[in-house]
């Protein structure tokens, strides 16, 4: 399985896009941002690559503003 | 001797045991830094935090959770709004029925520059909205009313100070320390832009928890933070972040607190507001109706109940609040607060400043029996 992780820049957003992610049916998880992308924001939203559009489409409609995406 | 606590309006007591256990539970099993660390301590600490805002998100009727601040008690937050939003020049309006959370700041912002307007309610602390709207001004940029007073229990007209503020184009400042909880509250319905609230009254939470919603029309830019510092947000810059609710959140959140908080708000959310508020008022009523009989007693606020929330004001002819206080506790056990109650205004208004009144707050636990109780030992009190 391929997996991607969203970033914010604050932890509440996080907590928000989770909820918001999980309500509209997705397999997420929220996980301490990998090392290697920088974010202060210390945790991430890992989620199945294949559903990235739609889960980026979800978000930005429920308006979750995001810092990132990144393939993981 | 059994006690009867009846100082629901100071902070509420017994807490649900599920807001003990909650924090309890915090504190044994998580207590990790909500929204700092990223490990599974620290975001199990940061989804209680976000579990808290949904559940007064669902309370007030408000549709991102993401619009609710915390802090420590709605004192902070009316500050946090009144020093942070209004500038030298601009006008607001108040009624004579704040409590000195809001009066103390705005006299102090008065002395800056800002202009204050006090609507003088009636004696029984009501306020009529058309007085709102008179006293407009061009440079009027907030209405800030308590949407019940601590002293009477009386309701504001919030739902009408909303429309007028928003037909102007101004602002509304609701202080909902005595009404969230125990009082339906919509802030879409209601207008509020700025809804204050305290969370250990009768949000049923622990104290040192407060919050405050902010409404989509309030430019955030114009709303200056109380403090500013760490967010665990943005730490590559040394300015505040500008988005909610870290421009308002800065400092380690009291998180064993808003666990318990969202105990109490879940609490109230399974009892329902309306079955405690109409609990509540059938003890006022009993209140009411007892002490209204007894000789020698004058009780203040409106006659109409569905004026008011659980809260009654009272004083015994020929005594002082405080010995009539101190009767009710040494030889009754009953808990009550003589006094200013922090309202010397409200106070003026309805005509007992300096002296004060006796307050009876009775809360979802009380029972019929105990307000009984504090009326006989009233009685007793006014006879001798
Ligand atoms: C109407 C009103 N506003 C503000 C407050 C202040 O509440 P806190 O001490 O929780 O900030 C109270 C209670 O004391 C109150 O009754």
């Amino acid at each position: 399985m391929e997996y991607g992780v969203v970033v914010f820049y604050s932890t509440s957003w996080a907590l928000k896009a989770e909820k918001v992610a999980k309500e509209g049916g997705f397999e997420v998880k929220l996980i301490p941002t990998p090392r290697q992308i920088s974010s202060d924001c210390g945790t991430a939203l890992r989620f199945r690559w294949e559903d990235r559009e739609a889960l980026l489409a979800l978000l930005e409609s429920k308006g979750v503003r995001i810092e990132g995406v990144h393939k993981i | 001797m059994s006690f009867v606590y009846l100082d629901n309006a100071a902070t509420s007591f017994p807490k649900p045991p599920q807001v003990v256990e909650a924090i309890a539970h915090f504190l044994t099993h998580i207590g990790a830094n909500a929204g700092r660390s990223g490990h599974r301590l620290s975001i199990e600490a940061g989804r209680i935090v976000y579990q808290t805002r949904e559940a007064l998100a669902e309370l007030f009727h408000i549709s991102d959770p993401l619009r609710i601040v915390f802090g420590h008690n709605v004192t902070e937050m009316l500050n946090l709004v009144l020093t942070g939003f209004l500038r030298p020049g601009d006008h607001v309006i108040t009624s004579s029925m704040e409590h000195n959370s809001v009066m103390r700041p705005l006299r102090a912002l008065e002395r800056e520059g800002v202009e204050v307007s006090v609507i003088p309610c009636s004696p029984e602390g009501l306020l009529e909205p058309a007085e709102i709207e008179k006293a407009i001004r061009p440079n009027t940029r907030l209405i800030v009313l308590n949407h019940a007073s601590n002293v009477t229990g009386t309701i504001l007209p919030v739902k009408e100070a909303g429309e007028i503020a928003h037909r102007h184009g101004i602002f509304l400042l609701v202080d909902a320390a005595q009404t969230a909880g125990v009082y339906p509250i919509d802030v879409e319905a209601d207008k509020i832009d700025f809804l204050a609230f305290t969370g250990h009254k009768g949000l049923l939470g622990p104290t040192g928890t407060g919050g405050l919603y902010i409404g989509p029309r309030v430019p955030l830019e114009e709303l200056r933070p109380l403090k500013r510092g760490g967010t665990g947000s943005r730490s590559e810059l040394e300015e505040q972040p500008d988005f909610l609710p870290d421009k308002y959140e800065s400092g380690t959140q009291n998180a064993a607190g808003l666990a318990g908080l969202e105990a109490g708000v879940r609490f109230v959310l399974e009892r329902g507001v309306e079955e405690i508020r109409s609990h509540e008022l059938e003890l006022t009523a009993r209140i009411l109706e007892g002490l209204s009989s007894i000789k020698g007693v004058k009780v203040y606020g409106p006659s109409d109940l569905s004026l008011r929330v659980g809260i009654v004001s009272f004083n015994v002819e020929g005594m002082e609040p405080s010995e009539v206080a101190l009767r009710l506790d040494e030889e009754f056990g009953i808990m009550c607060r003589p006094g200013l109650h922090c309202a010397p205004s409200a106070h003026r208004t309805i005509g007992t400043f300096p002296k004060g009144t006796v307050r009876f707050a009775p809360g979802i636990f009380n029972t019929a029996e105990e307000v009984e109780k504090a009326v006989e030992a009233v009685r007793k009190i006014a006879r001798r």
